[in-house]
């Protein structure tokens, strides 16, 4: 496919697969954004849960390659799941995968030593590397300037300078990447120990399991990291075995601590580049320094922390409301088109009572999701979020949670799913299972369309934010009890580490920001368009069929004898519901959720809403006939205030409204959410056990609140 | 007496007695890794993250809360807690 026409570029190394490594915090993703455009396909690793993502590089010299981004790593020798997913993916150990052509190593300029340390171990796997020496302007802001040129010859590959925030270098980088380079091993060890090696880097190649060019550095890793439960080790057999501990007993006879032998030095070989590569000058200036004593100060710090919060949450509440009734005068007007242009009729119905009230309902709310994943990627970005969870680690801890569950539970507060992917970060099995196990209890933003739909209905407006707030409050209590109590009884033992790198704040990239939000506002419509809508659709049908003559009948009779033409309608269209499959279903509940306040209405809504939290919004619309698409929500919110229960009391109130509000915080009403704990825990137990307890919590919750109020005399 | 060999080849020479851990350095304090006493997994991750024999660092804070603590080591700033911070032996300097 490639042909090469000059007698240089047959010298390149022919690259149609490119692998994209880093260190975590490198800039990784903003330089894979940059070279490949908005062209990506996402999707998994095979048998694994760990995220794949792959899109399409032009090059300097004209040719397109494939770029696969692989897992953020400080280190190819871990066990971590995602580093050795990196590590497989280099070495072509995964199935059917064979190893890249060329790797493109990202390097942040600002922390040059540690990523380095990354860098060399890349080298190692004998693949050709390409060094991308990102965020060299804030190296040089520092007064850490690098000589890229120098640190090529130190390395013995290609080093490109590049700003991914600005675009800065990425000529330079196309162009480089062809020249990928493969470089020798750049450190030694003392010869007793280089000797013990040699003996085992014969088994390795031996036993075939790693590309011959990537021995030695298995040879390194085996001797100095691995135990004999290391899942590499069944590939080698027997002989490699006695070979390993061959080589470890050499290693103890000469007094060598094997676990700290590699790292030392190949930290002393980084050390030594830095020195030689990087000025330091004291003219710089790192401001993040200045910024921290602020962001962290005993007092300041966590009134600041609030102080974003609640900014947050007042600002997704307030700010998203002109947008939310232009999407909404928006889908009335569309509905009235549609409804005008093709006449009365079952597929006018269809399309304007299911399809576009469907879409309408979810499409309104998208404002709201956009400006959360805006405050949330935006303080990603800067760089607070890692502050945040310093700050929060303390509290985290007293629950028996990791302080980086903080930011998978964050996460959560937009959706469950993106927050249970985000554990993958955590290397600790337990400390990554109980925060998947809580963190749907954290407010998802598929939960603020129920919320915002009770509230308006049904809360006061001077205490719709304290409402709101209280629900945000009532689930991240929840989720700490929860891990409080599941760290006690259901996944015991001892918390891990807490290491966690803070980098430099950075003015916030927009672009990157705005594409973060461009992206999951694009899933969440991508969701509303599938899964809501097919059942916002299978809805109506549930809703619409069967049809009952006989209430038709009775209804034709009633307006003979004089009676109101619109109170007949409205009273045929609550038979016919309640006659329809969903009544049905929803009657079928309504013994168990009666003494939560909820009627046979909601229950439909709960059964639906198990799609999706947000599909109650289009059921309730769909259940109360809300045809006149004039004013959508509005007309939702009159239906559910003047709903009557068949004695004739008001079927909903603001103590109702709170219990509904409240099952939705504590239920696990989501099967995306299950089938993510699934994949992630690879086991049915855990999202079985996931669903049954937060039901129980939810109906818990929702008793106390609702027979409490009664109780004390409110809900009248 | 133990031998560690600096980044820039000097040795330091120091007793047992006189390490001292991470977490019991003061805000702004400066110190030399002797050696890091944790299980395995917690050893490779916090060599990794740097902190192997003879490397410089600061505590650079303490959170609000007094856990964790903020580390600058080889140039780069790092959170942890004091319990994993009581494995690390350092020497002041």
């Amino acid at each position: 496919m490639h042909v090469e026409s000059s007698s240089a570029a047959s010298e390149r190394t022919r690259v149609h697969h490119l692998a994209l490594a880093g260190n975590p915090n490198s800039g990784k993703t903003s330089v894979f954004n940059r070279l490949t455009g908005l062209r990506h396909r996402i999707g998994n690793y095979p048998g694994v849960t760990v995220e794949r993502v792959e899109g399409t590089v032009k090059l300097g010299d004209g040719a397109e390659a494939q770029i696969v981004d692989l897992p953020g790593c400080y280190s190819l020798y871990s066990n971590a799941p995602d580093e050795r997913i990196a590590r497989d993916a280099l070495l072509g150990l995964l199935p059917d995968s064979t190893p890249p052509d060329a790797v493109i190593a990202v390097v942040d300029a600002s922390n040059l030593e540690r990523n380095l340390y990354f860098v060399t171990q890349l080298m190692e796997t004998g693949l050709p590397v390409c060094v991308a020496l990102n965020m060299v302007d804030i190296a040089e802001r520092h007064g850490k300037p690098i000589d890229a040129a120098l640190l090529a010859e130190e390395l013995g590959v290609p080093v490109v300078p590049i700003v991914a925030r600005s675009g800065k270098g990425f000529d330079e980088l196309r162009a480089a990447i062809p020249r990928a380079k493969v470089s020798n091993r750049l450190w030694r060890m003392p010869d007793t120990a280089e000797n013990a090696i040699e003996g085992l880097r014969a088994a390795v190649e031996k036993t075939g399991m790693v590309p011959d060019a990537a021995v030695e550095g298995e040879a390194i890793r085996l001797a100095c990291h691995a135990r004999d439960e290391d899942p590499y080790l069944a590939r080698g057999g027997d002989e490699l075995r006695v070979a390993l501990h061959k080589a470890r007993d050499m290693l103890v006879e000469a007094g060598i601590d094997r676990e700290a032998l590699e790292s030392e030095f190949r930290y002393a070989l980084c050390h030594h580049i830095v020195e030689r590569v990087q000025q330091s000058s004291p003219e710089g200036r790192n401001r993040s320094e200045a910024v921290d004593r602020i962001v962290t100060h005993p007092v300041f710090g966590p009134i600041l922390y609030l102080a974003v919060m609640a900014v947050m949450f007042q600002g997704v509440y307030a700010w998203a409301g002109p947008f939310m009734d232009g999407i909404d005068a928006g889908m009335s007007w569309l509905g009235e088109h549609v409804a005008e242009m093709l006449g009365e009729g079952m597929l006018t119905d269809l399309l304007v009572d299911g399809v576009l009230a469907g879409v309408g309902g979810i499409l309104v709310f998208l404002p709201q999701i956009c400006l959360l994943f805006f405050f949330l990627s935006l303080l990603e970005d800067v760089g607070y979020m890692a502050r945040a969870a310093f700050l929060a680690d303390r509290v985290m801890r007293g629950v028996g949670l990791h302080g980086k569950a903080f930011i998978p539970l964050m996460s959560s507060f937009a959706c469950a799913i993106p927050g249970i992917m985000a554990t993958r970060s955590m290397d600790n099995a337990r400390d990554r299972l109980v925060t998947m196990l809580i963190a749907p209890l954290i407010s998802c933003s598929a939960r603020l369309p129920v919320y915002a739909l009770l509230i308006a209905a049904f809360i006061p407006k001077g205490y719709q934010g304290l409402t709101l707030l209280s629900m945000y409050v009532l689930s991240v209590l929840a989720a700490l009890g929860a891990a409080w109590v599941l760290r006690r009884f259901v996944v015991r033992g001892e918390p891990s580490t807490f290491l966690m790198e803070l980098p430099s704040y950075k003015v916030p990239a927009w672009r990157h920001v705005f594409r973060t939000v461009g992206n999951r506002g694009w899933v969440f419509v991508r969701q509303a368009g599938t899964v809501i809508l097919a059942i916002s659709i299978i809805l109506w049908f549930l809703a619409a069929f069967p049809k009952s003559d006989e209430i038709a009948q009775e209804a034709e009779q009633r307006i003979e004898r004089g009676e109101d033409a619109d109170v007949v309608a409205r009273w045929e269209s609550g038979e016919q519901l309640r006659n329809s499959y969903a009544g049905k279903m929803g009657l079928m509940l309504e013994p168990a959720i009666r003494p939560l306040g909820f009627d046979w209405r909601i229950g439909v809504g709960l059964v639906t809403s198990f799609a999706a939290r947000e599909v109650l919004v289009s059921t309730l619309g769909i259940v109360f006939s809300v045809g006149d698409v004039d004013e959508t929500s509005v007309a939702l919110r009159d239906r559910l205030r003047a709903a009557k229960l068949p004695n004739g009391a008001k079927a909903y109130n603001g103590l109702v409204a709170i219990s509904i509000m409240v099952f939705f915080v504590l239920a696990c009403q989501c099967m995306a959410t299950l089938a993510v704990i699934k994949r992630e825990t690879n086991s049915w137990r855990w999202p079985i056990f996931v669903f049954v307890y937060m039901t129980a919590l939810a109906w818990v919750g929702s008793f106390i609140v609702y027979q409490g109020g009664l109780a004390l005399g409110f809900g009248t | 007496m133990t031998e560690i060999p600096l980044p820039d080849g000097a040795i330091l020479r120091t007793r047992e007695a006189d390490h001292e851990s991470l977490a019991d350095l003061v805000p702004g304090q400066t110190a030399v890794v002797c050696c890091v006493r944790q299980g395995q997994a917690k050893r490779r991750r916090l060599l990794e993250m740097g902190f192997v024999s003879g490397t410089e660092l600061r505590l650079v804070r303490t959170a609000p809360l007094g856990d964790p603590i903020q580390v600058e080591v080889r140039g780069y700033q790092l959170s942890l807690r004091r319990a994993d911070a009581r494995g690390i032996l350092v020497r002041s300097v």
